[in-house]
Parts: structure tokens; C-alpha cells; sequence
């Protein structure tokens, strides 16, 4: 059967105008070598959404991510935020990578961490005013961090430093929030804290995409899905998109009954 | 031996013994500096196979230059040769690394030493050429401060002072591409431009650093102050301007003790002298030594021990928001 | 080629070839391990410990030497380790640290020794002399079987043969370990390769090769032996048995090519002066490498690019 088919079939909202599109992607594919990790990809973003991309391990994920946003060279696509080009766009959004990526030896408090988020604003040579300083604890008071403001990344737990991350991120007052895996190995209270200020994100009309990793909380946090294994298998709203036809598509063989049935009643 | 210490420490020591002082010390302020990315890069060791990737260069430049007519004596001359392979030898270092399944240890390590194994031939060719200065080349290898003039002098202070000021200048994207390049490339930060620029950097101390200390031991001034520095302190600025004191501190002290005692060749002193202020560094720092850790460990010890009782004492790190906007901002 | 080859070119080179393979063959593990750098260390450690041994036994006799380098490059191991976990520092700042103080150590110690009895200056270090390890005694192949002449040969070249029969045999007979340590040191653990010792058993053998090639080639070149054979020979193929073989025949090919180019070179150009023979081992090993780099058949990354 022809994957691309059925993408194209699980698909709904394709009649977004550019503008109302955060971020639009078309035919993007990634290939290391000869070996593809991302085949002809094509998504739509509302703006205001919550979107989380899902799929297995290896499926290209973070990929995606990287690769939209530059950091990663594409084989193929167009990538386009608002309308326009991404490339034109790029002080509109924010970017949270996965906590692994930084040496957390790295001599640096968590207040200069969040300061790294006004890099645009302050440019090369700017200096760091009182302003400036109280909007990066303001980052950090949002996300409960604002008392640690002075120790190095170094000191803190791993929900601690994802934490100063998001704040980094608030400091970009970005329209567009993408986020690898956020989630991945906090606490609870973590995850409750990052959710909240993302819900919150949300409610000031920002749009927010992040690979998660956590299959059963989807329907708790995120109001649309984009499945991804090498290629686009479905993408849309939880109620017509987050259906075990798709998990079963994106991870193939047989996910486990009651899970699916669970995820079914929480949809 | 102290008096003539204290004298070459004022600039009393007689002409050479001052301008080199002044050269390494200044040599020795830019090596830190610029050095300080490269380290936070984790790329330290790239510094050697820039310095050893000179020599080639300099027997080229050399050769050329009596080819031409002249005694090859002309130190901007050689130093452009030093430069054009030392560029060249990252270039193949960076195309090994990427283009090829070697990681970059390996690319390091190879161009190292098949640059400088040319650069070896090239020396015996020149001693068969027998014209020309010749006796200068093979003090690049370690570094000869006797017989040094004014320009060269000069040359050197120069060099140091524009790449301590260029590391000034771009501390800012300097520090974010060495901390998260994939978030920087997202802020506009061309982190290609500036891992060039870092290596640009570290070349130009190089070349600089050649007839100091020369091509064999000048990665021990790039590498030894930053991670000196690193114990003293939590912010990539401190760290940076740290390391250029530290570096600027061998020099000059390195500098002269070689000029109070016979047989104290410049080069390898100043590199001790680094090593003597990381070792207090490793062993004395207040928050990262060696002191505080034992004393930490056996406080941790003793806690355990007790039942791990609740915390007693705050620290100024966990003090309330005033109070730390206060600490952190240098401005108020 | 009679009476004046065997005199003057095949004992330098018959040593070359032996260091070259001496080196090329640990240089295989170090390459996959991400240690190639550990040889760079390695080679610059041994000169401090070489000059105390010179300091303390009066002599440069094989024993005094072997043992003086050997103390250095494991104080030397010892101080990364140390620097590397109590300071905190990354792996490659604490080798350059380390070894760029030793190195300037025993550059001081040299300067302050009166070394004028024996072959140990810094250049003599760095580049060694291969040319020099002649072998007066001969005078044609007929030498070879006359037991007089035999025992006047360099004493150099019996020290280097031991060496690279040593480990030769020393691969071979944990070539499994060695494999097995090498791709998955966590695995290799649980089913009973005893990895921390394999490590510590390669730099060791590391080090002696190096010590006794760094009196033929000198510590630059040594550096040139352990890392650019075995890198073009992995760019040759994806299996490690061939690897190593490939490496072993750079290895010779090096070490000849670059003797007689460098031997025999100027004099087809027209020159009369012979150009270090040590150097062109380097370089044609370097060549061989940028070859496999732009011909090889496994010479493409097959994984992700790597983060910058």
C-alpha cells in the first residue's frame, strides 16, 4: 500500500490561507548519505495550535525540526512561517533542542543562559541594560526558576535545566514555539510547570510544535498530531487524527489492545 | 639569582631581555584570550595541528625568499609562509573530518604530523642549499629569543594586541556558538563565520607565538591558561579575560626568570610558569579546586553519616530576587 | 645496489619498516577508540622521561631508557586522569595540558644536562636519525651470514625487530579482546573482557612502541606511524581484520617509499644531499592517506553528519 496515499488520505485542514499558516512544509526530505531519514514531508500548522510530532524512535523527528529550521541541510523542500519564507521569518520563532546537545560544564550562570535569548535584540555589541535584565528574571519567574538565577547550568537537576531553556525561549518573544522533546526525562512538577507556560503561550495566540515522546499524554496536552516515521503518515485535530489506525500506520506492528483502547476513550 | 629576577622583572636586564618580556607577555595575553573559545569548543588540540602545520610554510617562505635574493631573515616573510600552511593544514583537518569517516583526533593527528614531516625534508633541503640565514629556521621548533630586534618586537605586539582586540569585540557570538551552535544558528549567529574566525584566531597566535616559543610547545599557551581560568570562575567573560591575564603573566614572568639564569631557554619556562598557575588553580580554586572539593566530599561524608540533617545555611545563590538582580548585574 | 646498500640503506631501513608496522599495528585500536591523540601524548611524554633516565643511569642503554620512558608516559597517564576528573576538564584540553608541560620539562632538563656524550638534543627528539643507524661492519649480502659482522650490527635494529615480533604477537593473541573492547566496551564487560585492563595493556604497548621508534624517527613522525596507516587502511575497508592488514602493508610502504625517496630522490633530481629520511616517511604516509581519503572505497561517513 502506498504510505503517501494514506497520508494524504488521513489528512484534513488543507485549506489553510498562507497567513493563517505558523508553519507550513512541503516536500521536505532529509537523506544522510544515501540513506533517507525523511521522505517528502508535507504539514500545516494553524497558528495558535499545540501540535505535537510523534512517531517511533529513528522516525525522523528532531529531524524534522533541524532540518525546517536550517540547522540540518535539506535534499528537498520548501519550509515556510506566516506566509513567508522561513528563512525571512526566523526572529519569530523559538527554538528549545534537546537538553543533551550542551555541555553543561559550560562556564555559564542560568540568568546569561536566559540573556542568550535576547541575542537579536542586543546584537553584537549592545549593552545589557536594566531592562534587559529584568525581562530575563521575568523568563525565569514564569518558569519558577527566577531563584537560581546565579548558579552555573552545571548545578542544576535535569528538570531544572530544561526549565531554564524554556525561559531562554520566553525571552525570544517569539509567535512560533518548536520544542524537541521538552519533556523527555523531568519530573512531574517539571512537566506540569513547562505544560502550564506552554498552555499559556497558547493563550496569548502564540502556536507551539513539539516532538514528544509520551504517547499517552497527547490528548492532555496537545490539541493537534503530526505522525511521523520517514514520512508524513497522518497530521491534524486529536478527534480526527489521534486514532489507533494512525499509531498503529506510524509504528507498525501491533501496539498493545488496552493501550489503544485507552487512547481511543481519551480522544 | 633573585636580584637579576627582580631586574629583568623591571626592565633592567639590558635591551633584548626587555623586548622580549614585553613580546611575551603580550604573546601570552592573546593566547589565552583567543584560546579560551577553541577550549570551550572542545577543539584545544586543533591548535597543534595548526602549529606544527606551520613549519613546511616557513621553510617555502624561506626558500623563496633566497631564491629572490635576500638572506631570508625577513621574520613577516617567514611568518606569512608559517601562515598560508597552517591554513592549509586545517583545511585538510576540516575536510578529513567531515568529508571522511576519520573523526577529528584522527585528522588532527595526521596533518600534525605528515605537515611537519615535510616541513623536516624541507629543512634538510635548505641546510644543503647553504645560503641564506639558515641557523634562524630551526629555532621556530622551540622557540630563541637571543639576537631579538625591534621589529620583530614590535610584530609580535601588534599581532597580540589586534587579536585580544578582536576577541573583545565578538566575546558575545564567540561565547554562544561555543556554548549551543545549534540554538545560536537560530538567533542569527553565523556560527560557521565564527568557528572560522576561532581559528583564524588561534592561527594568527600561532604565527605570532613561533619565534617566542615556538611551533612545538605554543598550543601549551592556548590551552593552559583557559583551563586555568576555568577554575576561578562561572562566566564565559571572566573566563576569557582570566586567561589572557594568566597567559600575559607566564609570559612576562616566564620571560624573566629565562633572562636571570644561563642556560634557561625562554620557550619551555614560560610554559612552566602556565603550568605552575594551573596546578594552584586545580589546587586552590575556592569553588572547583582541589582544597574546596576534599573539604566538600568530607562534609558530605560526615552529613551521611548523621542521618542527612536538613540544609542549614542558604547560599548566596538561592537568595531572594532583589538581592540577586543586585549581584548579578554589574551595571547597578 | 652491492656492498654500499647493505652498508648505508638496509639496516636504516629494515628499522624503519619494523617501527613503522610497530606503530601502525596499536594505531588501529587507538584510531577506533577515538585515542589517536594519546599517541601525539605519548610521544612528547617520552622525552622528559628519557633525559631522567639519562640523568640517573649516566648511560642511553636500551634498559635505562625503556624504563625511564615507560615511568613518564604512565606518570603522564596518571596526571590526565587526574586532571581530567578532579578538574573537570575535557579529555583533549587535559592530554595537551599534560603533555605540553612534560614536554617543556624535559626540553628545560635537556638545556641544563650536559648531554655532549651522547646522541640527545631536542632536534635529535623531534626527528630522529635514521640515516646514522648504518651498518659499517658489512661490506655486501655475504655479511649477513658472517657472525662478526652480525654482531657490530646496530644495536637498534634487534631492539626494534624484538619490539614489532612482541606485538605482533601480543595482537594476535588478544585479537579478540582487543575486537571485542574496542566496538562495545559496555558489552565486552559484561561477558567477562576485563576493558580496563585491554585499555591500559594498549597504551602500555603504545608506549613501548614509541620509545623504540622514537630513537630511529624521532616523536613527530612516530605520531605519523601510529595514526595515517591505520586511517587510510579504514578508509579501505569496513572490516577490522582487513584493516589491519591494509595497515601493516601502508605501514611498509611508507617506510620504504619514503627511505629511498628520501635517500635516493635528490639524487635523480641531481642534488647530492640526501633529505631526512624520517620526514618523507611522514609525508608519503600522509600521501597514502590523502590517496585513500579521495579514492577510497569506504572512505564516505555512512551515520549522521556530526554536530558541530
Amino acid at each position: 500500500m502506498d504510505q503517501l496515499a494514506f497520508g494524504q488520505n488521513y489528512c484534513v485542514d488543507q485549506n489553510l490561507r498562507p497567513s493563517d499558516c505558523a508553519l507550513e512544509i512541503s516536500g521536505l526530505s532529509v537523506t544522510y548519505g544515501e540513506r533517507p531519514v525523511l521522505i517528502d514531508i508535507g504539514a500545516q500548522v494553524p497558528v495558535g495550535s499545540m501540535t505535537a510530532i510523534i512517531g517511533p524512535n529513528g522516525a525522523g523527528k528532531s529531524t524534522l525540526m533541524k532540518s525546517s529550521l536550517g540547522i540540518v541541510p535539506r535534499s528537498a523542500g520548501e519550509v515556510r512561517a506566516f506566509g513567508e519564507p522561513l528563512s525571512r521569518q526566523m526572529h519569530r520563532l523559538a527554538y528549545v533542542p534537546q537538553r543533551a546537545s550542551v555541555d553543561w560544564d559550560f562556564p555559564t550562570r542560568v540568568i546569561d543562559v536566559v540573556l542568550m535569548g535576547m541575542y537579536r535584540e542586543l546584537g553584537m555589541f549592545g549593552r545589557v541594560r536594566p531592562q534587559h535584565w529584568e525581562k530575563a528574571m521575568a523568563c525565569l519567574d514564569r518558569v519558577g526558576m527566577a531563584d537560581y538565577a546565579a548558579r552555573q547550568i552545571g548545578q542544576l537537576s535535569g528538570g531544572q535545566q530544561q526549565r531554564v531553556f524554556l525561559a531562554r525561549a520566553l525571552a525570544q518573544s517569539a509567535d512560533l514555539y518548536l520544542l524537541d522533546e521538552p519533556l523527555a526525562g523531568v519530573d512531574a512538577a517539571t512537566e506540569k510547570a513547562i505544560i502550564g507556560v506552554l498552555k499559556s503561550l497558547q493563550a496569548e495566540g502564540r502556536t507551539v510544535i513539539c516532538v514528544h515522546h509520551d504517547l499517552s499524554t497527547v490528548p492532555d496536552y496537545f490539541d493537534r498530531v503530526l505522525f511521523i516515521n520517514v514520512r508524513k503518515i497522518a497530521e491534524g485535530p486529536l478527534e480526527t487524527a489521534f486514532t489507533p489506525e494512525n499509531l498503529q500506520l506510524t509504528y507498525g506492528g501491533r501496539l498493545a489492545t488496552a493501550h489503544i483502547n485507552r487512547l481511543r476513550t481519551a480522544v | 639569582m633573585w636580584d637579576a629576577f627582580l631586574k629583568a622583572l623591571l626592565f633592567q636586564s639590558g635591551y633584548n631581555a626587555s623586548l622580549v618580556a614585553i613580546g611575551a607577555a603580550l604573546l601570552g595575553a592573546a593566547a589565552g584570550s583567543c584560546g579560551t573559545f577553541l577550549f570551550l569548543r572542545k577543539r584545544a588540540l586543533v591548535s597543534d595541528a595548526l602549529a606544527h602545520s606551520t613549519l613546511p610554510g616557513i621553510c617555502v617562505a624561506f626558500i623563496v625568499m633566497v631564491l629572490l635574493g635576500g638572506t631570508g631573515r625577513n621574520l613577516a616573510g617567514l611568518l606569512l609562509g608559517s601562515a598560508a600552511s597552517a591554513g592549509l593544514g586545517v583545511f585538510v583537518v576540516h575536510w578529513l573530518s567531515t568529508r571522511t569517516r576519520l573523526p577529528e583526533d584522527a585528522a588532527i593527528g595526521a596533518i600534525l604530523s605528515t605537515f611537519f614531516g615535510f616541513g623536516v625534508v624541507l629543512l634538510t633541503v635548505i641546510q644543503s642549499m647553504r645560503s641564506g640565514y639558515q641557523a634562524g629556521l630551526e629555532s621556530f621548533l622551540l622557540g630563541s629569543t637571543a639576537g631579538m630586534l625591534f621589529e620583530d618586537a614590535l610584530l609580535i605586539a601588534v599581532g597580540g594586541a589586534l587579536a585580544v582586540l578582536f576577541v573583545l569585540l565578538f566575546r558575545r557570538p564567540l561565547a554562544l556558538t561555543s556554548f549551543d551552535p545549534e540554538f545560536a544558528s537560530t538567533v542569527g549567529v553565523r556560527v560557521g563565520a565564527m568557528d572560522l574566525a576561532m581559528m583564524l584566531l588561534a592561527m594568527g597566535v600561532v604565527v605570532i607565538g613561533l619565534k617566542i616559543v615556538g611551533l612545538v610547545l605554543i598550543v601549551a599557551l592556548l590551552v593552559i591558561p583557559p583551563v586555568a581560568a576555568r577554575f576561578w570562575t562561572d562566566r564565559v567573560e571572566f573566563v576569557m579575560l582570566l586567561a589572557g591575564i594568566f597567559g600575559g603573566l607566564s609570559g612576562y614572568l616566564g620571560a624573566a626568570i629565562s633572562a636571570s639564569a644561563p642556560r634557561m631557554p625562554t620557550g619551555p619556562i614560560i610554559i612552566l610558569v602556565g603550568a605552575a598557575i594551573f596546578v594552584l588553580s586545580l589546587v586552590l580554586s575556592p569553588r572547583r579546586g582541589l582544597v574546596v572539593e576534599l573539604r566538600r566530599r568530607r562534609r558530605a561524608q560526615a552529613r551521611l553519616l548523621a542521618g542527612w540533617p536538613v540544609d542549614p545555611q542558604p547560599d548566596a545563590a538561592s537568595a531572594p530576587q532583589a538581592c540577586v538582580r543586585g549581584h548579578l548585574d554589574p551595571s547597578r | 645496489m652491492g656492498a654500499e646498500f647493505v652498508q648505508l640503506s638496509l639496516t636504516p631501513l629494515l628499522i624503519a619498516v619494523l617501527a613503522a608496522v610497530a606503530c601502525a599495528l596499536p594505531g588501529n585500536f587507538l584510531l577506533l577508540r577515538r585515542q589517536a591523540l594519546v599517541g601525539d601524548a605519548i610521544s612528547h611524554v617520552v622525552l622528559p622521561g628519557i633525559v631522567l633516565a639519562f640523568l640517573i643511569s649516566g648511560t642511553l642503554a636500551t634498559g635505562p631508557v625503556l624504563l625511564g620512558a615507560m615511568a613518564a608516559a604512565v606518570f603522564a597517564a596518571v596526571l590526565i586522569e587526574l586532571v581530567k576528573r578532579v578538574g573537570k576538564v575535557e579529555p583533549g584540553a587535559a592530554m595537551g595540558v599534560v603533555f605540553s608541560s612534560l614536554f617543556a620539562a624535559g626540553v628545560l632538563l635537556l638545556e641544563q644536562t650536559d648531554t655532549s656524550g651522547v646522541h640527545l638534543d631536542v632536534e635529535h627528539a623531534l626527528y630522529g636519525n635514521l640515516e646514522s643507524l648504518i651498518w659499517l661492519a658489512a661490506d655486501g649480502w655475504h655479511s649477513l651470514l658472517d657472525p662478526a659482522a652480525l654482531k657490530r650490527m646496530p644495536t637498534e635494529l634487534f631492539r626494534m625487530g624484538a619490539v614489532a615480533i612482541l606485538i605482533a604477537v601480543l595482537t594476535v593473541l588478544f585479537w579478540r579482546p582487543l575486537k571485542l573492547s574496542t566496538f562495545d566496551e559496555g558489552f565486552a564487560r559484561t561477558v567477562g573482557v576485563p576493558t580496563l585492563l585491554v585499555s591500559f595493556a594498549l597504551v602500555v604497548v603504545t608506549a613501548i612502541a614509541v620509545v623504540a621508534a622514537f630513537d630511529a624517527v624521532g616523536s613527530i613522525i612516530v605520531i605519523a606511524m601510529l595514526i595515517c596507516p591505520p586511517a587510510a587502511a579504514r578508509l579501505m575497508t569496513n572490516r577490522l581484520e582487513v584493516q589491519v592488514v591494509w595497515s601493516v602493508v601502508f605501514a611498509i610502504l611508507s617506510a620504504v617509499g619514503g627511505y629511498v625517496l628520501g635517500g635516493y630522490g635528490p639524487l635523480w633530481l641531481g642534488s647530492e644531499y640526501a633529505v631526512s629520511a624520517a620526514g618523507m616517511i611522514a609525508t608519503v604516509s600522509g600521501v597514502i592517506l590523502l590517496c585513500a581519503a579521495l579514492w577510497g572505497p569506504c572512505r564516505k561517513r555512512i551515520g549522521e553528519p556530526v554536530a558541530s
